[in-house]
């Protein structure tokens, strides 16, 4: 079968983020990297596109909100809450929804309840940006091809946010440029999880990994919902110089019947280190491989799996430390020697 | 008690100990602090002298510091500073920098300074070895210097020579020659060491600041090389232990056995036993002649004067030959990982700007260290071991004349009080008559041994006076570590008691829980077991043999460039060093989890 909508990571990579999105394009670049991603594929923007214009024709979708005053919010509510009740409602087209369905079933080996999680993935730099909030929605721990492919619904409908759409009118972006692709991925039930850095957050240094880790899925550490353990690793020589083993008082769990709840825990598990000595080794060498992939520092979301298996979740570069223009540490001189100065020649 | 927060207590607000004051006066007047002493900074040089100095060690300070000064000073001309002062109370002694803060001061001996250390710097490979040579010949010279022994008559050989000169006069000059060989071995001690640290911490310094998170040991590791002296002696155990499995002896070695009993077994042997003894003494001149402490103290004695540190060691290196296991560093390996750091720091560097000048700096390290590294074994191990055994004989010699009732009791007189004694022995041995001291030493010891364990209960302030605002004095920064922000800690006062963490340099990281074992002396060596934690109060290059057992190892002195350091590094076990109070906290036997990487031991 040949796939208009939607592409698998291992056929991907960063050139194809404009169909596929910025998180698309990067889980198939580490996928093909031979970083373990957990298996997964992309609704490419076609996808989106075809359902949009499917939409219009039936009544018209894009011009209506092009024509939107973005400081008429009561209009701008109205508009856009009829367009993404729309969007979460009215059928697919029928080859988009084969599509997502039959490779649902391939990605989850004929199991038809088999956990996913379905991630929007935005195509524009400007996606980054913090107006554009909505577009980050990330729904973790879906079971099923139809519940699938309403979580697909919803991150489509996200473009269709009053902060979004405002947004784009502000900057008078055109509505034939909006698109997005979405992840669909397996979920990695996550005994532990969490977040590192491939830099120092605190002072920048790039000979550290920084590894923020709690119990169950990264979720609770990404939200900020717990307070992870932290362990600084030496990149180059592996010494683990900080160890913080934090209270995690809670750990977020899938539902039975999908979705995540936090679970308490018992006192000693919530003071109990959430990663091995072992364990941190193996994600230094991983954020070693996928910095150097990259050729730039990078933040990444990561989860260990009950067998102890480790999946890289995402990565992006690093950004706030990329920014900063530093003054070079020490300039060679003629004569080296002349170095000791700044030892012998009065420092302060 | 401190004097929270203004600072710390002036140098006249510190009593001498009810009862020790004679012998507080012992120590030369330039010793003492006077009045006007109040306006200046010390620091407590808890580093080199940890423990309250018998009357005679001050000799190592008075040496040490002149020989310091006059290398910072006159020699090679440091730009900021000039020497150290230094002052004892109650046997401890506290130091204080004397800085150049004149610019037009500084200029002119930043002019001096290119002349001369640059010159070092040019020359350092050739001129180390030159120092070695020197060390060398400064070591044979001490070391053919005659046991002070007098005969009842003149030997009839000297007589008929026409020598013109009775035995008597020898005790004098033999003394004097001591003492002069250990001042001149100090100068050649500091003769490079200001400038081998610099050079270290032009490179450490510029490590700290492009990979702030980076740890002392990994820069340490960057550079240390891996045929340092430090390592023979271990090395030397281990060529021990592979004779005796190759000649066949290797059943004689065994846990508990003495050392004395096992050369005894060995000598009735025959040949074989005969040849590892052979062997043995090859080893123990010179690489035996490590000692237990940092060689500022006459009871840090060396593994020639106690062959049980380096015996302890040896069944169980035998015991992993037998079982074919590889004893020896991997030095290939070594050398390796120090290239992939070296390489992978550099990369990690932003600009071909900082890479150039980190190529500068690396190189310039690595040519210092290996005097950084090996001036110790030559100076404060194998010189120093030479005089305090010769000051030793003396002390038997004066036993013999009645004015003492050990030797080892020559350690409580000064060195000028050691000159009379020796005139009393002289004109003694000259006139027929007893020497004349015996009563007024034997009290003067009694006096000094109660002090020194009366001064070891006290508490030592860390400082004494107002604080610098700001600590710019190369020399202090880099021998003992103080900057400002050390001194703001020091003044919170001692960490607080109840806390189940004592915390340290993180000499060598790994992370391991277990028996902690506080052993005060060598020999307590016995009492480790295979897995144990060391608890110790120096560690030491000559600990190296019992690193093969223990699992960590945890220390109250040294930094984390001490040697020990470097050692617990290659044998990859983690190390926690100068916690202050080890030894003092964590009780025999006490399950500890030790931290090697961020530098805490917690109490279990």
């Amino acid at each position: 079968m040949t796939n208009e909508n939607i592409s698998w990571f291992s056929d991907i990579g960063l050139e194809d983020r404009p169909t596929v999105g910025g998180k698309g394009g990067s889980l198939g670049e580490l996928t093909k990297a031979g970083i373990a991603v957990p298996p997964g594929f992309v609704v490419r923007t076609e996808g989106f596109e075809r359902f949009i214009q499917k939409l219009d024709k039936e009544e018209p979708l894009r011009a209506p909100v092009e024509a939107l005053d973005p400081d008429d919010y009561d209009t701008v509510g109205k508009v856009t809450a009829a367009i993404r009740e729309r969007i979460e409602k009215e059928p697919l087209p029928a080859e988009v929804e084969t599509e997502i369905k039959a490779a649902y079933a391939e990605l989850c080996e004929g199991d038809a309840k088999a956990p996913v999680a379905v991630r929007s993935s935005a195509t524009t730099e400007d996606a980054e940006d913090a107006s554009f909030a909505g577009l980050q929605d990330t729904y973790l721990w879906v079971l099923g091809a139809e519940e699938t492919l309403q979580m697909v619904r919803r991150c489509w409908a996200s473009l269709y946010s009053v902060e979004s759409v405002c947004y784009r009118r502000r900057q008078d972006f055109p509505e034939s440029g909006v698109a997005m692709g979405v992840v669909v991925q397996r979920m990695v039930d996550a005994r532990t999880a969490g977040v590192m850095f491939t830099r120092s957050p605190l002072t920048g240094d790039r000979s550290v990994i920084t590894i923020e880790g709690a119990w169950g899925l990264g979720s609770a550490v990404v939200s900020g919902e717990v307070t992870p353990d932290r362990w600084v690793v030496g990149k180059l020589t592996g010494e683990i110089t900080t160890r913080e083993i934090s209270k995690k008082h809670i750990r977020q769990s899938p539902k039975a019947d999908g979705g995540i709840e936090d679970v308490a825990l018992p006192e000693e598990e919530q003071t109990a280190a959430s990663l091995s000595d072992d364990e941190l080794q193996k994600l230094r060498d991983i954020a070693r491989k996928t910095e150097k992939h990259y050729g730039r520092p990078q933040d990444i979301e990561w989860a260990v799996d009950r067998d102890g298996s480790i999946f890289l979740l995402q990565s992006r570069p690093e950004t706030v430390w990329s920014a900063k223009d530093d003054a070079p540490v020490a300039k060679p001189e003629t004569d080296p020697k002349k170095h000791v100065m700044s030892i012998f020649g009065g420092r302060r | 008690m401190l004097d929270k927060p203004a600072g710390f207590p002036k140098p006249s607000s510190l009593k001498v100990a009810e009862g020790t004051e004679g012998a507080q006066a012992a120590y030369p007047y330039y010793m003492q602090f006077s009045p006007e002493d109040d306006e200046r900074f010390w620091f407590y040089n808890s580093m080199h002298f940890p423990e309250p100095m018998h009357t005679f060690d001050m000799v190592t300070a008075e040496a040490a510091y002149c020989a310091l000064g006059s290398s910072n000073t006159r020699v090679h001309c440091l730009p900021t500073t000039l020497g150290i002062d230094y002052r004892v109370i109650n046997g401890r002694v506290y130091i204080g920098g004397n800085a150049v803060t004149d610019p037009d001061e500084i200029e002119r001996r930043t002019k001096e300074f290119e002349q001369r250390a640059f010159y070092y710097y040019e020359h350092w490979e050739r001129l180390y070895d030159q120092w070695k040579d020197k060390m060398k010949k400064l070591i044979a010279d001490a070391q053919e210097l005659p046991k002070p022994t007098l005969p009842e008559f003149e030997p009839l050989e000297n007589v008929h020579a026409g020598k013109g000169v009775a035995s008597n006069h020898e005790l004098l000059k033999t003394y004097q020659k001591t003492l002069e060989g250990y001042f001149r071995m100090w100068h050649h001690h500091f003769e490079f060491l200001l400038l081998g640290y610099g050079a270290y911490m032009v490179f450490f310094d510029f490590c700290k600041k492009a990979f702030p998170e980076i740890t002392d040991q990994t820069i340490a590791r960057m550079v240390a090389g891996f045929e340092a002296e430090i390592f023979k002696p271990d090395e030397e155990v281990k060529r021990l232990a592979r004779k005796a499995v190759e000649l066949g002896v290797e059943g004689k070695f065994a846990d508990g056995v003495s050392a004395d009993d096992l050369i005894a077994s060995l000598e009735q042997m025959g040949a074989p036993g005969k040849e590892w003894l052979d062997q043995l003494e090859k080893s123990r001149n010179p690489w035996f002649n490590v000692n237990v402490g940092d060689g500022f103290y006459h009871y840090h004695r060396s593994w020639n004067d106690d062959l049980s540190l380096p015996f302890s060691a040896l069944p169980g290196y035998i015991a992993k030959i037998k079982a074919g296991e590889n004893i020896e560093r991997p030095m290939d390996q070594l050398k390796e990982e120090r290239q992939e750091l070296i390489d992978g720091y550099r990369d990690l560097l932003g600009t071909d700007e900082e890479r150039a000048a980190y190529d500068q700096m690396i190189e310039l390290a690595c040519r210092v260290f290996p005097y950084v590294e090996g001036h110790k074994f030559y100076c404060e191990h194998w010189y120093t071991n030479l005089f305090f055994n010769k000051i030793r004989e003396y002390g038997a010699l004066f036993v013999e004349n009645g004015l003492m009732d050990d030797a080892e009791d020559v350690f409580h007189l000064s060195r000028y009080e050691v000159e009379q004694a020796i005139i009393d022995v002289m004109t003694s041995w000259s006139n027929g008559s007893p020497t004349r001291g015996g009563a007024r030493f034997k009290a003067m010891i009694a006096e000094r041994k109660a002090a020194i364990e009366k001064w070891a209960e006290l508490d030592t302030p860390p400082a004494l006076g107002p604080v610098p605002d700001i600590i710019d004095d190369p020399a202090i920064v880099m021998l003992w570590g103080i900057t400002r922000e050390n001194l703001d800690i020091w003044m919170k006062g001692p960490a607080d008691a109840d806390s189940n963490e004592i915390r340290g340099f993180a000499a060598s990281s790994g992370v391991v829980e277990g028996t902690a074992r506080v052993i005060k002396s060598v020999k307590e060596i016995d009492r480790l077991k295979e897995g144990d934690i060391l608890v110790c109060q120096v560690t030491n290059p000559t600990w190296a043999p019992v690193f093969q057992k223990i699992a960590a190892a945890v220390s109250d002195i040294g930094g984390s460039m001490s040697h020990a350091a470097i050692v617990a590094r290659e044998y990859g076990l983690p190390a926690v060093v100068g916690t202050g109070q080890a030894t003092s906290r964590i009780e025999d036997g006490q399950r500890v989890r030790v931290d090697g990487a961020r530098g805490v031991v917690t109490l279990l």
